[in-house]
């Protein structure tokens, strides 16, 4: 396509179109109202579905039934619709079942400011369900990224068969910029693993070792299968015995957690002796980027590493890019969300200084260099 | 070749069954069992998805493909699967319970007429969780949460559904000698289907109001509500409508976006701030991608941001483009390097910043809009005056055609060349001409 001046949102929904995305179902929300207009508009191109729901919950209820019968499906909501896809998130992580979620956050809590951008959700979409099941959740910096993420948010969710969240945020979302999507580079398409074992009763959850993911039957194909809400064994029975229980909810965890450093995704721009640090992601990062350069401008020494993937959080990124430095700054936009997952890797001698601000603005680059105490 | 005939659907584990005694769910599984042996249908290609509650636990008695879902929710499941595969047979199996919280989905099901079959087990009341009492609790009914007797009246399911489009719609009993043959029709119903079967829970809701299966069926009787077909209207199906609709769309999916290739020159060196403030209705964010759009003929890169009311007829529109020889990272504009005023509203808007305008700062604004004393360079110009010809949605494009005659930061040419391309169709020649206004309007132009 080449040059273009396109939002946010329409990257999202060229980025699923572009995974194969065949089935979208959402709830109108500002700010991510225009990816259901999007997908309305393309999605009859790959003989796909497009819908508004009655709510949120129908949203993501009419995107796992379609993905248990082999659809790759998506759904677009804020803050708010998020609190009513918790029940269902929950679901997916359970049934194990291929979703992408993106949250184009704003500013919260409840209703908050519709149209002004926040990153409200970073936590919540850590901890959005009962259980703490570990999810994956990417972030986002610029319209390209978000295109990207997206394109990439159905490879793992396929490959994991798991609920994605793509956090993005107002300000990119319904922010026009400059874009060469063509320049993006892709990993090629991947789709769930159908290859089903021959064996007569066929296990929906089969693992042996618990970070195996279970191969996907879908409904309609050859073979009959099962998912359940309920507490269940490998055969998607409900189940109260102890052990069994325990060895699926280690499944869950180990799936996600073993594959941590393969879904860590991070930018670098580290400046040799730099002894101080700045942590950041999402569109936040943007005007790190501009501190960065006006700092060493100035001869002060300064890295930067920017988070992609926020969860599973890319431990190993992080405490590597502290060591040696004495300083941290973690510059976000809401009150400090992040953060506590930064302090939990810092070494003690690591000072760190958050930067926050939540009333709709974003942070500037001179905030960041005078409250983060880098200049 | 055909598959030999199946005498059952129902697997091994139905005879270790989990409901209590007489229950009336066992007698529903069973019915529904003996109507997929009329059918004969590939287990594979037969979804149940059953809700919470102790109907919830039939779904694994059945050797089909199945899906117990959350509370309530049970319909939307069932409708992402057949949207995803029309060509299953989906059954829906919920309790009175999820009628109440997940009232909405039965409603929009119905009026979406997606073919999905919903069977509801109404035994009056939440067997599962110790019998409280439901949407469908008859009044003054006696259940755990009002031992005094029901005070609220019952939603009578079949007559809402009914109302609210549902194009086959059944009311029955789990003793009815046919009831399997009921089941057969609601499946075979092209479109959504539901069938409402009353039934007695044996562990709370029928000891507790003495009901057998004569009390339940007078007690049916009394209720007024009408009983047998209730509603058989076939209409189009949901994903039949979306399908056609979705053919039609593929013919009409033009390619609406064309590259924008680097055909101008331009003279910013560096990143520049555009705030553009005017009124709703003043086709303020149009004219800024225009704008932005013909920047990037001229080899810029641009972002564009928007402010204005939810209500988006009346009060400010406010656009900030940023224009940069380089890429853009941070895309707020501090301190602006032009702002363009058309309008008072748009003044209100942008106030808070005009105490931080420096003097690399220039103000276009209309004539009229008394601004405060600030250090930038200043233009008043008569907007709408120069407009007058050509009406009031296009003097925003007149007023950045003066802009750009006056700053030169890209040729006028490639600002009607974005036009021409980008430009609604019926606003192509009032913009083009529109452009030829402010260039002149310019040239007469001094600063205040
Ligand atoms: C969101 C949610 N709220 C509450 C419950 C608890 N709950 C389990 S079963 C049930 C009632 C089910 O009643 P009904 O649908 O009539 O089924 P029955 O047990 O009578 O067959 C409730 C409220 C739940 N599982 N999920
Ligand atoms: S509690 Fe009621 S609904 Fe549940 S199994 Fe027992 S009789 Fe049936
Ligand atoms: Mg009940």
């Amino acid at each position: 396509m080449g040059r273009e001046f396109i939002d946010g949102n329409r990257a999202i929904a060229r980025g699923a179109l572009r995974a194969k995305c065949d089935f979208f179902a959402s709830y109108p929300i500002t700010p991510a109202t225009t990816i259901l207009q999007e997908m309305q508009a393309s999605l009859p191109d790959n003989q796909g579905i497009a819908i508004q729901a009655e709510d949120e919950i129908a949203a993501i209820g009419f995107c796992i039934g379609a993905s248990m019968a082999g659809r790759k499906v998506m759904t677009a909501t804020s803050g708010p619709g998020m609190s009513l896809y918790s029940e269902n998130i929950g679901l997916a992580l359970m049934c194990e079942t291929p979703l992408v979620i993106v949250d184009v956050q704003r500013q919260g809590p409840a209703t908050g400011s519709a149209t002004k951008g926040a990153d409200s959700d970073i936590l919540f979409s850590r901890w959005i369900t009962s259980s703490g099941l570990p999810v994956i959740a990417l972030c986002p910096a610029t319209i390209e990224e978000a295109y990207e993420l997206t394109y990439h948010a159905f490879n793992l969710a396929e490959k994991f068969r798991a609920p994605v969240i793509v956090l993005s945020n107002k300000e990119i979302s319904m922010t026009r910029e400059t874009v060469d999507l063509d320049r993006v580079k892709l990993q090629p398409v991947i789709n769930r693993n159908r290859v089903l074992p021959d064996e007569a009763v066929f296990l929906p959850h089969a693992f042996t070792r618990p970070d195996e993911v279970p191969p996907f039957a879908d409904f309609g194909g050859d073979r009959v299968t099962r998912h359940t809400t309920s507490t269940h064994d490998q055969a998607a029975y409900l189940t109260s015995h102890p052990r069994i229980i325990q060895e699926m909810i280690d499944h869950y965890f180990a799936k996600i957690d073993s594959a941590a450093e393969e879904i860590a995704r991070v930018k670098t721009d580290f400046q040799q002796d730099a002894e101080t640090l700045i942590i950041s992601y999402g569109i936040t990062s943007r005007s790190v980027a501009v501190a960065v350069r006006e700092a060493r401008s100035r001869g002060i020494k300064l890295s930067s590493l920017v988070l992609q993937t926020l969860w599973p959080t890319p431990e190993k990124a992080i405490r590597s890019a502290m060591t040696g430095v004495k300083k941290v700054v973690v510059p976000e936009m809401n009150m400090g969300q992040y953060r506590r997952e930064i302090e939990r890797l810092s070494p003690p001698e690591v000072k760190l200084v958050g930067v926050a601000k939540m009333n709709t603005q974003l942070l500037t680059p001179q905030e960041i260099l005078e409250q983060g105490t880098v200049l | 070749m055909n598959a030999p005939r199946r005498g059952t659907y129902l697997n091994e584990r139905f005879g270790a069954l989990a409901f209590c005694p007489g229950c009336g769910h066992a007698q529903l599984v069973k019915a529904i069992d003996r109507a997929l042996v009329k059918l004969q249908p590939d287990p594979s290609k037969v979804v149940i998805v059953t809700d919470i509650g102790c109907i919830g636990l039939s779904d694994r008695y059945f050797i089909t493909s199945a899906f117990h879902g959350l509370h309530g929710r049970s319909i939307t499941y069932a409708c992402g699967i057949k949207l995803a595969r029309p060509e299953l047979r989906v059954i829906v199996l919920m309790g009175d319970g999820g009628c109440g919280i997940g009232a909405t989905h039965l409603l929009n099901v119905a009026r979406r007429n997606i073919a999905i079959t919903l069977i509801i087990a109404n035994n009056l009341n939440y067997g599962m969780t110790g019998g409280q009492h439901s949407v469908t609790t008859p009044f003054q009914g006696i259940t755990s949460s009002c031992p005094e007797g029901n005070i609220e009246t019952p939603i009578d399911l079949c007559a809402t559904v009914a109302a609210a489009g549902g194009s086959w719609v059944y009311r029955g009993t789990v003793f009815d000698r046919a009831l399997s043959d009921v089941i057969v029709g609601a499946i075979e119903h092209r479109g959504f289907s539901m069938l409402e079967v009353w039934e007695l829970c044996t562990a709370y809701y029928a000891p507790r109001n003495k009901l057998d299966k004569k009390g339940l069926l007078s007690l049916l009787d009394r209720s007024g509500f009408k009983t047998g077909m209730i509603a058989n209207a076939p209409r189009p199906e949901y994903s039949e409508q979306l399908r056609r609709i979705g053919r039609k769309k593929q013919t009409l999916l033009r390619n609406r976006e064309q590259p924008i290739k680097e055909i101008y020159d331009n003279t910013v060196g560096k990143q520049i701030g555009i705030v553009l403030a005017g009124s709703a209705g003043q086709k303020i964010r149009s004219a800024a991608t225009l704008f932005a759009q013909a920047s990037m003929l001229a080899g810029l890169n641009a972002t564009q941001k928007d402010d204005y009311p939810i209500t988006v007829q009346t009060g400010h529109s406010v656009s900030e483009i940023i224009l940069s020889p380089e890429r853009i990272d941070y895309t707020a504009i501090d301190s602006p390097d032009y702002v363009v005023l058309i309008s008072q509203d748009g003044f209100m808007a942008t106030m808070d910043r005009f105490r931080r305008l420096t003097e690399h700062c220039t103000i276009f604004a209309h004539h009229g809009i008394e601004l405060p004393q600030t250090n930038a360079r200043c233009y008043s110009i008569a907007f709408a005056a120069a407009s007058e010809p050509i009406g009031r949605n296009a003097i925003v494009i007149v007023a950045l055609a003066v802009l750009l005659q006056i700053s030169g930061l890209f040729p006028l040419e490639a600002f009607s060349d974005a036009i021409r391309r980008f430009s609604e169709k019926n606003a192509r020649e009032i913009n083009l001409h529109a452009v030829r206004i402010g260039k002149e309007l310019a040239k007469k132009t001094k600063k205040e």
